[in-house]
């Protein structure tokens, strides 16, 4: 098993550039969470991790030795690939081999190790059948057999979910987030469903635009995100932002919202010109006594819970009340915010001010 | 009364029926007819009208392997009688056989050439369409284009100074000669078609290979060349009727050693001229071994191994 750190890395095709500089590390056993948009440069990353893709500059430790320039056959890694890439010529016990037969393991070993394999996957059955006709979750499980049985340092999942069914998705991550508790394996894993992410992972990497955007625990990164792009991406809905123009001062603990005082977690740096209020929409109560108002656009029933959208001063909201809360479409209703659990953000640069309440987070990321 | 938008009536599928017999009948015609012929009398082979029924012999067929002699009737009866089919059939003729004929060597020819620039045509093809479909080329369409260009014109085009170049570096009449020309022929399109079958197969199986612990070469081997046998054994059967059909530059280029089965066939000489029924067994006899590849590698043809193996 193997703690990986990212120092610096970038790749350019040509004239764009995938990858700007990223740097983070995965923790020894960590499930770590490469999360962002189609495009946004994580699977060039993971890529670029497992051997596939040589970097432009910027260096790649595996158990702290130095791999960026070694063929992936010498990382001793795994990778998990989005359409399975199963030997079509072969069938399953003989995928599973592969690996085993180019370290030159003998035939009994061979064998038994994939045997042993099967039994953790539950795949005993189809071992003799050929790849070809397996179900979406089968052969998603002859590929985890294929990764685990070298029993590599690290693997690599390049959204290994994405090819199936939604039934068979949620049941495959429970099983891999299971398999993963089993082994204790450093497991990097691509996703652009940020609800995976949060579900899955142990840490997460955003990144937008071949950047890293913010990495820490799912809560942390929901709770504070370190741009107003993570805010968007995580949740859904997504985090609502209050645009207003002023001006906040450090150590602030209120700011106006369309001439109403709102109070927000004390701030540890100044702002001016375009800003904007972040706040999830969990976080916002109806209040009749409140003195920010907005109007009622609509009503999305969600069995439990009810998405109301708010027409405000500052923009439209969505909300996320208890359904037992009646709520009608056009009435007007106090808003009140949970005022812990706000962000501030210069909507220029799309950074969130430090406060006392993220500066923990933020100052780690 | 209902009918279908989709379902043919039963007149149009009679009209079509009709037009697929007429087709199959206008192919099979001139190839049913050589089949014929092989077996005729060179009396019956020439009649006219034309004959279609006849009284089947193995004279041209026998003509066409033994070399024969006009022999008077002594020198006949000092040999004794015929022992075996084939000296009945010639001695009936009033000849007799001093040897064998060359068809042999020359249909041994072809096969050499034939399958042997076919494996040399599609082997530089693999690699290269490879090479063109999985690496980073410096100007790699321009490359791609030069190649297709080769065929642009006929190859018979450039026959003079084909032939020119041959005699200066002695390979007129030489059997790698005539497989280097009929791979560089070739190579054009084995390489346009091999890149089309090789693009197709998903660069994630060799990537896989890589990680699990093989080498490049060994990925080409293991991963991808079984995944390709498809578009090979295609390939290799364009190549081979090409190569072995090939006539132009097989007259310029051949006449003694190297000299392959089709410019043979019109030249073999009977008894007051042509032997027709000779040279449409050695027709005949020459389409089996393109018949035989094709039909053993159909299969391939047939076989889609990669369906199944990746969601689209």
């Amino acid at each position: 098993m193997a703690r990986i750190e990212i120092r610096k890395l970038r790749k350019d095709f040509g004239d764009f550039t995938a990858v700007r500089s990223s740097t983070f590390t995965v923790e020894d056993g960590e499930f770590f969470m490469l999360l962002g948009p189609s495009g946004c440069g994580k699977t060039t990353t993971l890529r670029m991790m497992a051997g596939l893709e040589l970097p432009t500059s910027g260096e790649i430790y595996i158990d702290g030795e130095e791999v960026s320039g070694r063929p992936a056959s010498q990382r001793d890694i795994a990778f998990v690939f989005q359409m399975f890439a199963l030997y079509p010529h072969m069938n399953v016990r003989r995928n599973i081999a592969y690996p085993l037969v180019s370290q030159g393991m003998a035939r009994a070993d061979v064998r038994r190790k994939v045997q042993e394999v099967a039994r953790i996957l539950d795949i005993e059955d189809i071992l003799d059948r050929p790849v070809g006709g397996l179900s979406g979750g089968d052969r998603q499980r002859v590929a985890l057999g294929r990764a685990i049985v070298r029993e590599p340092k690290a693997f690599f999942m390049d959204e290994p979910l994405g090819a199936l069914d939604a039934e068979f998705r949620e049941r495959m991550a429970g099983e891999l987030r299971a398999l993963h508790d089993r082994m204790g394996a450093t497991t990097v894993y691509v996703t652009h469903d940020q609800l995976e992410a949060m579900q899955m992972g142990d840490r997460i990497v955003v990144m937008n635009h071949g950047v890293v955007e913010q990495f820490g625990a799912p809560q942390d990164i929901y709770d504070w995100p370190a741009t107003m792009f993570v805010a968007d991406f995580i949740g859904s809905p997504a985090m609502n932002f209050l645009h207003f123009d002023g001006a906040v001062a450090r150590g602030a603990c209120r700011i106006g919202l369309a001439g109403i005082h709102v109070e927000v977690p004390a701030l540890l740096e100044g702002g001016k010109g375009r800003l904007a209020l972040g706040v999830r929409p969990e976080h916002v109560h109806l209040d009749d006594s409140a003195p920010y108002r907005g109007e009622v656009l609509a009503v999305e029933y969600l069995g439990t819970t009810q998405i109301v959208t708010i027409e405000t001063a500052n923009g439209a909201l969505k909300a996320r009340l208890s359904s037992a809360q009646p709520v009608r479409t056009g009435e007007t209703v106090g808003l009140a915010f949970d005022a812990r659990t706000l962000t501030v953000f210069d909507a220029a640069s799309g950074r969130a001010l430090l406060s006392q309440a993220n500066r923990e987070v933020l100052a780690g990321g | 009364m209902s009918f279908s938008v989709t379902e043919p009536s039963g007149r149009q599928k009679l009209f079509a029926g009709f037009l697929v017999a007429f087709y199959a009948l206008v192919t099979i015609m001139p190839l049913a007819w050589i089949i014929a012929t092989g077996f005729k009398s060179p009396a019956d082979a020439i009649a006219y009208p034309p004959k279609v029924v006849f009284e089947p012999t193995l004279e041209g067929y026998v003509n066409l392997f033994t070399t024969r002699t006009r022999a008077s009737d002594e020198a006949l009866q000092e040999r004794g009688a015929p022992e075996t089919w084939y000296q009945r059939i010639v001695r009936d003729k009033g000849m007799m056989i001093v040897g064998p004929s060359r068809y042999g060597e020359r249909f041994m020819n072809s096969v050499i050439i034939g399958f042997g620039s076919t494996f040399l045509t599609v082997f530089l093809g693999t690699i290269a369409a490879y090479a063109f479909s999985r690496f980073k080329v410096p100007l790699k369409d321009d490359l791609l284009f030069f190649i297709l260009s080769t065929r642009m014109m006929p190859p018979i085009a450039v026959a003079i100074p084909i032939f020119l170049m041959y005699r200066q570096l002695g390979l007129n009449d030489t059997h790698l000669g005539m497989i280097l020309l009929y791979t560089a022929v070739n190579l054009s399109l084995s390489v346009w078609l091999l890149k089309g079958f090789i693009d197709e197969i998903p660069v994630e199986y060799e990537e896989a290979a890589l990680i699990d612990g093989y080498t490049r070469f060994q990925a080409f081997c293991k991963v991808v060349l079984p995944q390709a046998a498809t578009g090979i054994a295609s390939t290799a059967i364009f190549c081979l009727i090409f190569a072995w059909n090939e006539y132009a530059f097989a007259v310029l280029l051949t006449s003694g050693t190297a000299q392959t089965a089709p410019p043979f066939i019109p030249t073999i000489i009977g008894v007051g001229g042509q032997d027709w029924p000779a040279v449409a067994a050695g027709a005949t006899l020459f389409l089996v071994p393109v018949m035989v590849f094709t039909i053993l590698l159909r299969k391939h043809l047939l076989r889609g191994i990669t369906f199944g193996a990746v969601r689209k």
